[in-house]
């Protein structure tokens, strides 16, 4: 009765090896121009993702945290290949990525899935679910029925019984069903890398529990590698083993996780983890950590882009942009920041 | 309770449109004079639904409502039309999610706020100007007379929300409403608004009924929690009682199964299955199904209110 | 951990339209009425009392209920009730073919212009600006004029008048439809363009094109008659009504009834496509 996975039929090997990355990220730009003005002198940009690079070790899970205008989304779809970078270079298991066109890049695919943030809007809603899960593979030469057995066994391994869900449409189901559905979609093709883009940021907490349960079994069973995206910190805590956080457009600190959040060097990381709503009644939050709004980086000034809203800020933060360095001797703790900071612990 | 601003008893909301539902099954709370009460639970819980009862904002026509709505001793289900539009925005006004969706795109921030006011008092415009452009100062909006004169997609989504949160409280209502004002927002503004609505609500004495899904908010505004699951109040109490010694056990099950920073490497606590369906309740107390220690009372009768020295909850076994 | 909801077995979109299309009465009335006028046309050579040929100058001009004559005879005395039915042929073909045709091909062109963007989109949304500046009329004559008058010239004219209308919203559709998320998962499967086409974005867009389209029915019949009015689609002898309303001119003063009989039939028959097409337009707006 219940659907069988066999063999992989989509082939997607590790080439490298345990010690070399899943993926390599170097020096990634991607910017929009300002489209308003008409009779502007000079073009605007904004500066979406502004020189970023990173690498992602197999099998575990790089949280990436930011805020509005920080990149994140833009830098996931630039890894997606769903938009093309304006300079950089993305290297995959080994091999160069930016020289994929035609053939190479469709086969590449197979290795890198997303799941997103609308559950409903990532739907096709003229499709049964089954179809949808289906698709990806037929594109890669699987016959329909093969396709069609592989969706209903991966619908029964994330929780969705297959006599009642594969015939249905995404409409009847409810945004956790659909979050499954989603990541059964991205499954389908046996991919080594899956994005998750806010991807339980609007489910309600206790379906989320159930949807970040799924997606750590799933990661165990398969070797996946995640790149788990958030606004969450909570959750980012829970999933990820290292997280990097962004700001408008650039990467101010990397580390482990428990790093990050018990040794934060850089301000910014300081300020957003500050800013988590406290849990216990007696120790409310004084005062915000932060003023104003996340601003938009449209020709950001020289010199570090946090300067305006930094409580710490110097002289050489406004002339001189700062470059990622170790904290101290902890050589995979990173951070962008000219001073050194008293770290604030997260709890 | 005494010198209760509001009393909700017995309220029983029903949508009898396209989609049928019993949305509210005999709510019953009340909201004393300068408290801040958040109304705390999952989709289809009946927290905004409840809100939006209580400025009569559902179609007429397709929803019945039974039970009372009192605020300041006036009923609000029996409220005329003129009266209505007199209670809507000077006695109760809301806050939405969607800050951008509140205003009206071809109005400045300044009009609408001056709209209001004169809508509700017998002031002329240049005073109604002056106490607008006062508010704007008072949510910490920078450069006030600047937004004042700004157009609602100038701003940034945490300025829309302190010009929402400005709007609202022009015309000094006594009873605030808040359907998840910072659900869409960023951290760091998220916390700004937060510390925003606690200080205004010090400052002008008014009530406030917070609603949301975070519990951090909740916890960061509010005096006394409401717990909601399927159109009913299922535990009711302090603050402290509730995030540390809840009793009812979706209340335990909704603490446990959100994230912490103690969760990580082990699975997380889920409560199994899913909210019923408002169109088909199932008899007895609507959460058994999904009810570890449920037994065979709780499917066929719904439990009643029980105030204990703590917490109020509806539940036959409770927790501890 | 499953988790279980539903068991009232799904429904295809197209069968939800159609349930929700019976709940409106106006829709259906107007569906039921071009039924009837449709088999009339469709067998008119069966159910015809009459020839719509034979010609009577004995007989002109009878009043309707004459006795043989239910709706009496028109100026060179033929039975009008006849006349009227073989002219529906006509008359709703020159009403659809030229919207089906628009149809097709404006779907096609708007689902590439819209999928694909930049040049592709710029040179056929561009081309077709040049036709949608005239007004349909203006257009329909004039094309049909330079073709010349006859059934396949007067189809072809309407059918190009029809395109770029139909081409403009499908591309707005598409263009709308092309930024969803479910697009984008589907470009990450590595599909080509035309294969997303044909099974993400086509199926999504044919719902709001088809309401569009059922709007231009009653236009076509009108724009239709109006041209062979004019002299420039059918010509006589053949029953069509836009023609009858011509010949039937000079009978205006004698018998008036008679002479708005055809335009009668117009009237009706493209009031019961404009209400079928609203009663579509309401059914196909689902609730989620």
């Amino acid at each position: 009765m219940m659907a069988q996975e066999n063999t992989p039929i989509l082939n997607t090997e590790d080439r490298g090896g345990p010690a070399q990355p899943l993926l390599v990220v170097k020096d990634l730009k991607k910017y929009f121009p300002v489209r308003n003005e008409l009779f502007a002198k000079e073009k605007k940009f904004v500066h979406a993702v502004d020189n970023v690079s990173f690498s992602v070790a197999k099998g575990k899970t790089l949280g990436i945290v930011g805020e509005s205008g920080c990149g994140k989304s833009t830098t996931a779809k630039l890894i997606a290949r769903l938009i093309n970078p304006d300079s950089g270079k993305m290297v995959f298991d080994g091999d160069g990525v930016a020289e994929y066109g035609g053939i190479a890049l469709k086969e590449f695919r197979k290795n890198l899935q997303m799941v997103f943030q609308d559950s409903f809007a990532s739907l096709n809603p003229r499709l049964t679910i089954e179809q949808t899960i289906a698709y990806g593979p037929t594109v890669h030469g699987v016959s329909n029925a093969e396709a069609s057995v592989q969706a209903r066994a991966l619908l029964q391994r994330v929780g969705l019984a297959p006599e009642l869900f594969a015939s249905r449409y995404p409409h009847e189901l409810s945004g956790g069903q659909r979050q499954r559905v989603n990541i059964a979609r991205a499954l389908a093709y046996q991919p080594r890398l899956v994005i998750l883009d806010e991807a339980v940021a609007a489910l309600d907490k206790s379906v989320q529990a159930q949807v970040l349960n799924l997606l750590q079994e799933l990661k165990n069973e398969r070797q996946l590698t995640y790149l788990f995206i958030s606004h969450d910190l909570h959750v980012v805590h829970y999933m990820s083993d290292e997280v990097m956080v962004m700001y408008l457009g650039q990467v101010v600190e990397k580390g482990p996780v428990d790093r990050i959040f018990n040794h934060a060097a850089h301000p910014y990381t300081q300020a957003l983890l500050s800013a988590i709503p406290s849990m216990d009644p007696t120790k409310r939050t004084l005062k915000p950590p932060l003023e104003g709004d996340p601003p938009n980086p449209i020709n950001p000034p020289a010199g570090c882009r946090f300067q305006d809203r930094c409580p710490h800020v110097k002289d050489s933060c406004r002339s001189i942009s700062p470059k990622l360095a170790p904290v101290g001797v902890v050589f995979d703790h990173i951070v962008a920041c000219h001073l050194n900071l008293e770290p604030r612990t997260y709890a | 309770m005494r010198n209760a601003l509001l009393q909700v008893k017995d309220l029983h909301v029903q949508f009898n449109g396209q989609r049928k539902a019993q949305a509210l099954s005999g709510v019953n709370f009340e909201v004393a004079a300068g408290e801040v009460l958040t109304l705390l639970g999952e989709s289809g819980s009946g927290k905004s639904v409840t809100l939006r009862t209580l400025l009569r904002l559902h179609p007429e026509k397709t929803t019945r409502i039974t039970g009372e709505i009192n605020v300041d001793g006036q009923s609000v289900l029996a409220l005329n039309d003129k009266a209505l539009n007199q209670y809507r925005g000077h006695t109760t006004s809301m806050i939405f999610q969607e800050p951008g969706l509140a205003f009206d795109p071809v109005y400045t921030i300044g009009q609408q706020m001056t709209e209001a006011l004169r809508t509700h008092e017998q002031i002329n415009n240049a005073t109604a100007q002056a106490r607008a452009l006062e508010m704007l100062e008072r949510v910490q909006i920078p450069q006030a007379r600047k937004r004042f004169d700004a157009y609602p997609h100038e701003l940034s989504g945490g300025m829309r929300q302190r010009a929402m949160i400005a709007l609202a409280l022009v015309c000094k209502p006594k009873l605030l409403l808040a359907d998840e004002p910072t659900t869409a927002l960023d951290a760091s503004v998220q916390i700004q608004i937060l510390l925003l609505l606690r200080e205004l609500q010090k400052e002008t004495g008014m009530s406030v009924i917070f609603v949301t899904h975070d519990i951090g908010a909740a916890v960061e505004v509010s005096d006394r929690i409401a717990v909601m699951y399927a159109g009913r109040i299922v535990e009711i109490g302090n603050v402290t009682d509730i995030v540390s010694k809840p009793r009812h056990p979706y209340t335990q099950g909704l603490l446990a199964s959100t994230v912490s920073h103690d969760n990580r490497g082990s699975p997380l606590v889920t409560i199994a299955g899913s909210p019923p369906d408002l169109a088909h309740l199932p008899k007895g107390c609507s959460f058994a199904p999904r009810c570890a220690r449920a037994q065979a009372n709780c499917l066929s009768d719904p439990p009643n209110l029980v105030t204990t020295d703590s917490t109020a909850f509806a539940c036959w076994h409770p927790v501890a | 951990m499953n988790d279980q909801t539903q068991t009232s077995p799904s429904v295809g979109y197209w069968r939800v339209v159609l349930r929700q299309l019976k709940h409106e009465p106006l829709a259906m009335i107007s569906a039921g009425v071009l039924l009837v006028l449709i088999i009339a046309a469709v067998f008119a050579p069966w159910l015809a009392p009459a020839d719509p040929f034979k010609a009577s100058m004995l007989k002109r001009l009878l009043p309707i209920g004459s006795p043989g004559y239910l709706l009496g005879t028109d100026e060179l005395g033929r039975d009008m009730l006849t006349r009227l039915m073989y002219g529906g042929r006509l008359s709703l073909l020159m009403g659809i073919v030229p919207v089906f045709s628009a149809f097709f091909i404006g779907t096609t062109l708007g689902l590439f212009a819209g999928y694909l963007g930049g040049r592709v989109n710029m040179v056929i949304m561009r081309t077709l600006d040049i036709f949608y500046a005239f007004p349909s009329v203006l257009l329909a004559v004039a094309i049909s004029g330079a073709l010349g008058p006859g059934l396949s010239n007067s189809l072809i004219a309407l059918t190009l008048v029809f395109v770029p209308q139909i081409v403009r919203v499908a591309e707005s559709v598409t263009t709308q439809v092309r930024q969803l998320d479910y697009i984008e998962a589907a470009r990450m499967s590595g599909a080509s363009a035309f294969s997303i086409i044909r099974v993400h974005v086509l199926g999504n867009v044919l719902g709001p094109v088809f309401v569009y389209a059922t709007g231009l029915l009653s236009v076509s019949m009108i724009l239709a008659s109006g041209l062979s009015f004019l002299g420039l689609g059918v010509k006589p002898p053949e029953p069509e009504w836009g023609l009858m309303l011509n010949t039937l001119r000079s009978a205006i003063y004698n018998k008036p009834f008679i002479a708005a009989l055809p335009g009668a039939f117009i009237f009706l028959t493209s009031i019961a496509f404009n209400l079928l097409a609203d009663g579509v337009r309401s059914a196909m707006d689902i609730k989620k």
